[in-house]
């Protein structure tokens, strides 16, 4: 499937805008209404770490597919890609509580127990990308 | 501009108008695709050439006022600012073309007059350019203002009982709304319990959360407890999800079952009177 759309992330409205894109892909697969929410929730997550750390970015957002044997099963993935300065410590961040901005400090390990499949991968000074799949089940 | 471009602009009006109007019948063929309406752009065309022609031949401040009076007469029918500047390009060319050969022979600089064109034509693009977006500007600003007046009311329901309905999404500017609105209000209609219904908000995030959570923070310290009310099944699973511990203050379901123990709080309750029982009594 090659359904893709990639809203860039400068101001909170590009927040809300990834969040709208994000909701109807999910829609559109066939996720029901508890895990649209979490989809948009998540990606609303990834999109504010952008604006809060980074300054700016994009998300992508798109249908993914996988068989497995005879198996097929569907999924949106969230990909989360900025040039910022880079995430110091990566298990410190995935550690309930910490937070560097006086917030929860939930954002990041609340993204990994919202969706399936989650990966950080930062470099200092050069950026982070974040992907998240949430299968249909 | 200088007196022989002027004489030559006016000598050659006829000309140069008809070129110019089937100039605009090209374009509103190729670039608007005849989206326009016809009666409108006959008519709007002629007063276009009106306005022209006036810029060359009246002072400068009333000339500006004519335009200004023209454009927003058009922003008001929503006609495409594109249209102007593409009328007031083809003019350029027109004049240009049409005009630098017949000045030549009267042994003028052409470049200069080129350029002279150039500028009286650039000029009232500006002026367009200008009124279109102070135009915009003012229109923004008032959405902005109505958009703000809804955002974050807190409507006193009850003696001591108030609600905050939010709807939509909530970012920082709202969020600082939402607290500023709260307390103010708390103040005024001396509310010992607030209601903060989120029904209306599509997506709970982290920073949703933590907005509410110091708002009801802050709540309690001007003496008075908020209840938060309307979190969807949906949303409640997200909540759990991100791991967010909202245990600290009441939640209730429904606005309904919170207005319930907003008067149970303030030793309150609501009874239905029995038909005909205050006969009895």
């Amino acid at each position: 499937m090659s359904i893709q759309s990639s809203v860039e992330v400068q101001t909170e409205w590009g927040i809300v805008s990834a969040r709208q894109a994000g909701r109807n892909l999910a829609k559109e697969i066939g996720f029901g209404g508890v895990d649209q929410a979490r989809i948009t929730t998540a990606i609303s997550e990834l999109a504010r770490n952008i604006y809060l750390y980074a300054e700016k970015g994009e998300i992508v957002i798109e249908a993914v597919e996988e068989t497995r044997g005879a198996q097929k099963k569907k999924g949106i993935k969230i990909t989360a890609k900025d040039r910022g300065p880079g995430i110091k410590n990566i298990r410190e961040v995935m550690e309930d509580g910490y937070t560097t901005s006086g917030g929860l400090g939930a954002g990041l390990p609340g993204v990994r127990r919202l969706m399936d499949d989650f990966d950080v991968d930062s470099v200092m000074e050069e950026g982070t990308t974040i992907t998240a799949i949430k299968w249909l089940r | 501009m200088h007196s022989s471009v002027v004489q030559a602009i006016n000598d050659h009006q006829e000309q140069l108008v008809s070129n110019w109007k089937k100039e605009m019948a090209r374009v509103q063929e190729e670039y608007f695709k005849n989206s326009l309406p016809d009666d409108l752009v006959f008519t709007n065309n002629e007063e276009f050439i009106d306005v022209l022609y006036s810029s060359v031949r009246l002072e400068r401040s009333e000339a500006e006022g004519k335009i200004k009076h023209f454009a927003e007469r058009l922003i008001q029918t929503d006609w495409p600012l594109s249209y102007f500047t593409q009328g007031m390009q083809a003019f350029r060319r027109i004049v240009t073309a049409y005009i630098v050969p017949y000045i030549n022979n009267a042994e003028e600089d052409s470049m200069n007059l080129i350029v002279e064109v150039e500028e009286w034509v650039d000029a009232i693009v500006n002026q367009l350019v200008d009124d279109y977006s102070d135009s915009w500007v003012k229109t923004l600003e008032l959405q902005q203002m109505a958009l703000n007046e809804l955002s974050a009311p807190l409507i006193p329901v009850f003696e001591k009982v108030s609600v905050m309905p939010l709807i939509g999404a909530i970012d920082t500017e709202r969020a600082k709304l939402i607290m500023e609105n709260l307390l103010d209000g708390i103040i005024q209609h001396r509310s010992q319990v607030v209601l903060i219904d989120i029904t209306g908000v599509p997506v709970v995030d982290t920073m949703v959360a933590n907005h509410i959570i110091q708002a009801s923070k802050a709540v309690r310290l001007v003496g008075a407890e908020c209840i938060l009310v309307g979190i969807r099944p949906e949303i409640a699973q997200t909540i759990v999800n991100l791991g967010i511990d909202l245990s600290t203050f009441p939640t209730k379901s429904s606005l309904r079952k919170g207005i319930e123990s907003a008067l149970e709080l303030t030793q309150r309750k609501m009874v239905r009177i029995e038909h005909g029982a205050e006969w009895r009594a």
